[in-house]
């Protein structure tokens, strides 16, 4: 009797660990599809692509799509492919994720070891920006930027990330300070230690994971950030994304898939490089900071 | 309250840099402070400002009450958004709650290349949305993509059309979107789980109770948390939502999947109507708020007690 029911619980016990590694293997199959679709039609020839099917192996296997892609496909007006654009995203994403790390470090510093009466409140207000669309801020920034002579310019759009990205950058700090017990700070002031040594001294050296996780968060939403990058952005000075946006959906003749698939995969290598390499830290900040979406 | 006493300390002991120390915290945080109050409050109430006004191609402030707003209403596209946000926000959350909670139940399951499949599960979310609506697009095109895959596969007459069709182009959004964010949702269920109390479910078991019904009625419920700031987390991408719908169908055919973002950024800065892009704004900046007050509130009180 019991033997009899051991063996049907365990039969029972394999089928159903069987239909469960078949839903979850189907489950990648889905999430990878696309990423396996997008690499295979990047190096087919259109011809390829006509006859066979989005995951038939490319029968002759081409690189000039990669090429196309990088220097001469049609953003637009221009036929000089992403390239140029990916550096532009470069030099918006350095100095705009350095600056409002910075800044959110220092200022998580005060709101978590000098609170002075409103500092909470100045939190709460400012955790509010993390929340607004970002549509109710486009239209007087783009009369301030005309006006402080910032209107397409990569140094405007690194000023729109800073000032959107310091209520996540501080938020980040803050909830990180605040579990670091603050007779560190008083034994160091007993000490004689300053403000900005007790930050430099005692606080900055334990900070590694929190500014790898805010660095990885800011350098993938700003990457990848379109909505400031098509309205403050124009011509010489648009982001990748934005670069993508008009080779895929405005250039005018035959749209090459292919030349498409390459430069959205150059689009969103540098974002998935850091998350095979710092996922740990990625998925901590995604947590985090998921506020923002 | 153990947080001010470096600055009693300060205060304390007197001095000239000691008083100097009590002011320099407050200048390291003023900057961050006024361009909280310019960029933050100050445009949200200048947004507010341009909504009452005529502005057109460039603002201007003569004042037309709430004019806007009623054009705005009495707007066919402006309806068309916002219908469509309701139907794609509705079954963008539903279908990414449904998968995130089973497939993290499934994956909690003791599997042993969890870290691997979790990886995979997640990379989406590492993409720009201009990058995930360009895949989708191309995987959706009719005639080449998923259409003639499955054609190829022996079932000659399926079609698969639904990017180009008016009455369909919206549900592609929600595949696409769901696609990227499904993983990522299912990443909050699974760290809920892991944060269940096993006495519990071994309790439970001792009585004999089946699995499932441990799962129904102990564990699923006890995630009510998780259910609750996925639900704002994903509310708040699907009002958001504008890069999805710019890369995959821009907002075509015709205005069909229109979304209140590319509402609000087409008739800003392409379509001249100024006013009438700062009205949809500020309905969006409410959607928003009717969403995030309750949670902001206990969210804040949570933070302070912690």
């Amino acid at each position: 009797m019991v033997n009899t029911h051991m063996a049907q619980r365990s039969w029972g016990f394999w089928i159903n660990r069987g239909i469960i590694h078949a839903l979850l293997i189907a489950a990648a199959l889905f999430y990878l599809l696309p990423l396996v679709v997008m690499l295979l039609t990047s190096f087919k020839t259109m011809g390829d692509i006509r006859a066979g099917n989005l995951i038939s192996l490319p029968a002759e296997f081409v690189i000039e799509p990669w090429i196309k892609a990088w220097s001469s496909a049609c953003t637009g007006v221009k036929c000089e492919g992403v390239g140029s654009y990916f550096f532009n995203s470069v030099q918006i994403v350095v100095p705009a994720v350095l600056i409002s790390t910075a800044v959110g470090a220092i200022n998580g510093y005060v709101l978590t070891k000098w609170r002075f009466r409103g500092s909470e409140l100045f939190f709460g207000l400012l955790l509010f920006g993390c929340f607004i669309p970002f549509q109710v801020v486009l239209l007087p920034m783009a009369q301030t930027l005309g006006w402080l002579g910032l209107a397409n310019t990569t140094a405007g759009l690194v000023l729109v990330h800073v000032a959107y990205g310091v209520a996540f950058t501080t938020l980040f700090f803050r909830n990180f300070y605040v579990n670091i017990p603050s007779e560190l700070v008083k034994a160091a002031q007993l000490d004689g230690a300053g403000f900005f040594r007790i930050f430099w001294r005692i606080l900055l050296p334990i900070s590694g994971p929190i500014i790898v996780v805010t660095i990885i968060w800011q350098t993938t939403q700003i990457w990848n950030d379109f909505l400031f990058g098509v309205v403050y952005g124009s011509g010489d000075t648009q982001p990748i994304t934005v670069a993508l946006n008009n080779l895929v959906n405005t250039s005018t003749g035959i749209k090459e898939y292919n030349v498409h698939m390459a430069a959205a995969i150059i689009a969103g290598l540098p974002t998935l490089l850091v998350y095979v390499l710092a996922g740990k830290y990625f998925v901590r900040g995604l947590t985090a900071g998921s506020v923002k979406g | 309250m153990s947080a001010e006493e470096p600055l009693q300390a300060a205060k304390q002991s007197g001095g000239l840099l000691q008083r100097m120390e009590h002011w320099i915290p407050k200048m390291v945080v003023a900057p961050t402070f006024i361009m909280m109050l310019v960029f933050i409050y100050g445009y949200i109430i200048w947004t507010g400002v341009l909504s009452a006004t005529n502005s057109r191609f460039l603002p201007s402030y003569s004042f037309v009450g709430g004019l806007q707003y009623e054009k705005l209403f009495d707007n066919p596209r402006w309806e068309t958004a916002y219908t469509n946000l309701g139907l794609f926000g509705g079954l963008f959350i539903l279908i990414c709650l449904i998968i995130g909670v089973m497939m993290a139940i499934l994956l909690d399951q003791k599997i042993r290349r969890e870290g691997v499949l979790r990886t995979i599960y997640l990379y989406p979310m590492a993409l720009s949305f201009i990058v995930t609506g360009t895949a989708w697009k191309w995987m959706l095109n009719p005639g080449l993509g998923l259409e003639k895959l499955v054609r190829d596969m022996g079932f000659e007459n399926f079609s698969f059309d639904w990017i180009v069709d008016p009455d369909m182009a919206i549900y592609t959004l929600v595949i696409a979107a769901v696609w990227q964010s499904s993983g990522f949702v299912m990443a909050m269920f699974l760290a809920g789980l892991r944060g269940i109390d096993n006495s519990i479910i071994q309790a439970a078991q001792m009585d004999g109770a089946s699995m499932p019904r441990i799962y129904w009625r102990i564990i699923v419920p006890s995630l009510r948390p998780v259910f609750f700031s996925a639900f704002i987390i994903l509310s708040h991408i699907a009002i958001k939502s504008f890069d999805l719908v710019m890369a995959m169908t821009g907002g075509g055919p015709g205005y069909a999947t229109d979304l209140p973002a590319t509402f609000m950024y087409a008739h800003s800065f392409t379509r001249s109507s100024i006013g009438l892009g700062a009205a949809s704004a500020m309905l969006m900046l409410g959607g928003v708020l009717a969403i995030l007050i309750p949670y902001l509130y206990s969210e804040l009180r949570g933070t302070r007690n912690g």
